[in-house]
């Protein structure tokens, strides 16, 4: 136990926080351990979460992607208006709803390895692109309307009396945790992560790598848009608008580097947990949105700094015993 | 424009240097589409026009130039929307109450900027906390304090002194029509100010330096966390000034002034040539970005055949664009470049300069 605990810091300190949200939070309210809070915790940010663990790999491989906000926009308004259009069946909709989605981060992914540059700096053009390209679509229109089966296809329930959506998340979570932990295409995510130029002398396809996460991102962000469109049943142009960040937070948060290489999909599910647990107290105890993330904020930079004292404040100390003693 | 190249460091012969290269280019590419637009819009080269750009442009101006100061030492601020919504508001605030003159509005609003700033700077340079998270955090940190302390309330343009509102239009001289407005030449006089210090002065040479390699520049005993600290400070306080500028430009402020200004000021200082790795750059080439975003997005909006709808999907493809092309130039410039640093090195050795060509970033060639 405590060597499990020293060699994985990060989600030790993440453990002991979601205990304490959880604490507080049972003491606040009484319909916090139900099962429906437990179910609405994850349905209500169903499109945020699973776009949390496709941008793990592609923070792990030392990139960023911050268009998936606006690549949920952009997929959602393509199926709005082609189902709009009535000339295709509407499962087709949301099929070429994902795909744009993918050809976006194809896109993308093209630009950054076949121009080497950095990814911030190409999904931020993404970012405002995207974004434009779904106000080109429905300008300030709201679609909706949509068939019955299609708003219902998140909680529809599936096993016992867990709804289809949270079944496909846990699934696709936990193929995620295979590739990333137990597959070779895990390890070279890690490897270029740690350093691209490295991975290249080693003969691993970087560009191939990256070129095949940024796809998967673009596709995992269209699905979030079509299902934040079956959960709120309308599309707007704005839909999912600065989710990106709120993703990101998430992800960092869970411990994975900002420079690539390091993290594990466990500190990220705890983050996401956290989070998910800190809003829905929060929310609970009547406390508005922008104070949520007022709150998520202060986490994120805690969690990087408390730790960083911390280990400063022991390398002193034998350092001060090591002057004290003179040189050797 | 024409002081970029005056004050640009002398002490390097090599006159085609990336960074004025990408500025040429980009000043070509404003030019260009300011022609494209005179065919697309009737009395598009009107005075009015001018004045229009010129005022509006103040504010992503000073904020890519808050950017740009970071982002040459390897760091980013995420957090200057919000610290724009904060400085605006309080500065409303201050002069709802006290109906103070121009002078300490500034000074309120540039004060409230550095405040907001040391906190990231201290996280950054003394916490060890990288910047993208600090300032993701103060993003929404600044954000929550705002929408707590307004209460939900609006400062109100009719409450303010009836100069605020007219501080816009003070205009210096006019030639033919073009009004050259204050706030304008004030952003002027910060970029050419930040240009020179950057290029000439210690500190300048020594924020590109540690962005050009930070352990290096440690190792080589720079004050790398001070210098580091009070790149957030200036980023604040230039954000602080932009407050005040979105003030008098909006007058009603609400508390989610300013939200989305961090991506903008981002873009423009991308555009502009700032290289997003650190280390080069330069701070006319911010401020272009920034008048190039601007004029696009107030021409756009007078193009008859395109909705305003096109506007960010255009803007997008166009930012995109631009580092394309640079992308391109400066492969192009780093390939010749160290072949001729190969040749002179084969010819006399290996010496300081021709290693600095061989690296061949731009701003950082004589750092």
């Amino acid at each position: 136990m405590r060597d499990w605990a020293a060699k994985h810091r990060w989600e030790s300190i993440l453990i002991v926080v979601l205990a304490a949200t959880i604490v507080v939070n049972v003491s606040l309210s009484p319909f916090y351990l139900g099962f429906g809070n437990f179910v609405n915790l994850f349905w209500l940010s169903i499109e945020k979460i699973i776009v949390v663990v496709v941008m793990t790999f592609v923070i792990i491989n030392g990139e960023i992607d911050l268009s998936v906000a606006s690549v949920m926009g952009f997929s959602a308004a393509v199926m709005a208006t082609l189902y709009e259009g009535g000339e295709i069946p509407f499962a087709l909709a949301i099929l070429i709803g994902i795909a744009v989605g993918a050809i976006a981060g194809l896109l993308q992914g093209v630009v950054i390895t076949r121009f080497g540059l950095p990814s911030l700096v190409v999904t931020l053009a993404g970012l405002i692109g995207f974004r434009g390209a779904a106000r080109v679509l429905l300008e300030d229109r709201s679609v909706g309307d949509f068939p019955e089966w299609f708003e219902r296809i998140g909680q529809q329930t599936l096993v016992g009396p867990f709804p289809v959506a949270l079944v496909l998340f846990f699934v696709g979570l936990a193929l995620a945790w295979v590739i990333l932990e137990r597959s070779a295409f895990g390890r070279k995510v890690y490897v270029i992560g740690n350093s691209a130029d490295v991975a290249r002398f080693s003969g691993i396809e970087v560009d191939s790598v990256k070129l095949r996460l940024f796809v998967a991102s673009g596709a995992v962000a269209g699905l979030a848009g079509i299902l934040f469109a079956a959960r709120v049943g309308a599309v707007q142009g704005t839909l999912g608008e600065t989710y990106e960040l709120d993703i990101i937070t998430m992800v960092l948060l869970g411990g994975v580097s900002i420079f690539g290489g390091s993290g594990s999909m466990l500190g990220v599910v705890l983050a996401l947990f956290t989070v998910l647990n800190i809003r829905n107290g929060l929310g609970l105890a009547n406390i508005d949105g922008i104070t949520q993330t007022g709150v998520i904020g202060l986490l994120l930079i805690g969690s990087v700094l408390v730790p960083n004292l911390a280990q400063r404040y022991r390398l002193r100390r034998p350092r001060a015993e090591a002057v004290a003693n003179g040189p050797p | 424009m024409t002081e970029s190249a005056a004050v640009a460091p002398t002490r390097n012969s090599r006159f085609l240097r990336p960074e004025r290269v990408k500025e040429a280019t980009l000043l070509g590419i404003i030019a260009l589409s300011v022609v494209v637009f005179a065919f697309l819009i009737e009395g598009y080269l009107s005075g009015r026009f001018f004045n229009r750009v010129t005022t509006s442009v103040v504010v992503v101006t000073l904020l890519a130039a808050a950017q740009a100061l970071v982002i040459f030492s390897r760091n980013i601020d995420l957090s200057v929307g919000s610290m724009v919504g904060v400085a605006a508001y309080l500065t409303g605030d201050y002069l709802t109450a006290t109906g103070q003159g121009p002078i300490s509005a500034l000074i309120v609003a540039i004060v409230v900027g550095a405040v907001l700033g040391s906190v990231n700077g201290l996280l950054v340079a003394y916490g060890g906390v990288p910047a993208i998270i600090v300032t993701l955090g103060t993003l929404a940190l600044f954000r929550t304090l705002l929408s707590i302390y307004s209460e939900g309330a609006n400062v109100l343009a009719g409450d303010l002194p009836s100069w605020v509102l007219e501080f816009n239009n003070v205009t210096l001289f006019t030639i033919a029509g073009f009004e050259v407005r204050l706030v304008f030449v004030i952003a002027v006089v910060v970029v050419v100010g930040l240009q020179f210090g950057l290029a000439r002065l210690r500190w300048g040479r020594r924020i590109y330096a540690i962005g050009s390699n930070p352990s290096a520049a440690a190792q080589a005993g720079l004050p790398t966390s001070s210098l580091v600290f009070w790149s957030f400070v200036g980023s604040g306080a230039l954000a602080g000034l932009a407050g005040f500028m979105f003030l008098a430009r909006a007058g009603t402020i609400s508390a989610t002034a300013g939200a989305g200004l961090e991506l903008e000021s981002v873009a423009a200082a991308v555009v502009g040539g700032v290289s997003i790795l650190g280390g080069s750059g330069t701070m006319v080439g911010a401020f272009l970005g920034a008048v190039f975003i601007d004029t696009l997005k107030l021409s756009l909006v007078r193009v008859p055949e395109v909705s305003e709808f096109w506007r960010d999907a255009f803007l997008g493809i166009l930012i995109l664009a631009a580092v394309i092309l640079d992308a391109l130039l400066r492969n192009r410039f780093n390939r010749r470049w160290s072949a001729e640093a190969r040749k002179a090195m084969e010819a006399t050795g290996p010496t300081a300069a021709g290693m600095a060509r061989m690296a061949g970033g731009g701003g950082t060639a004589d750092a």
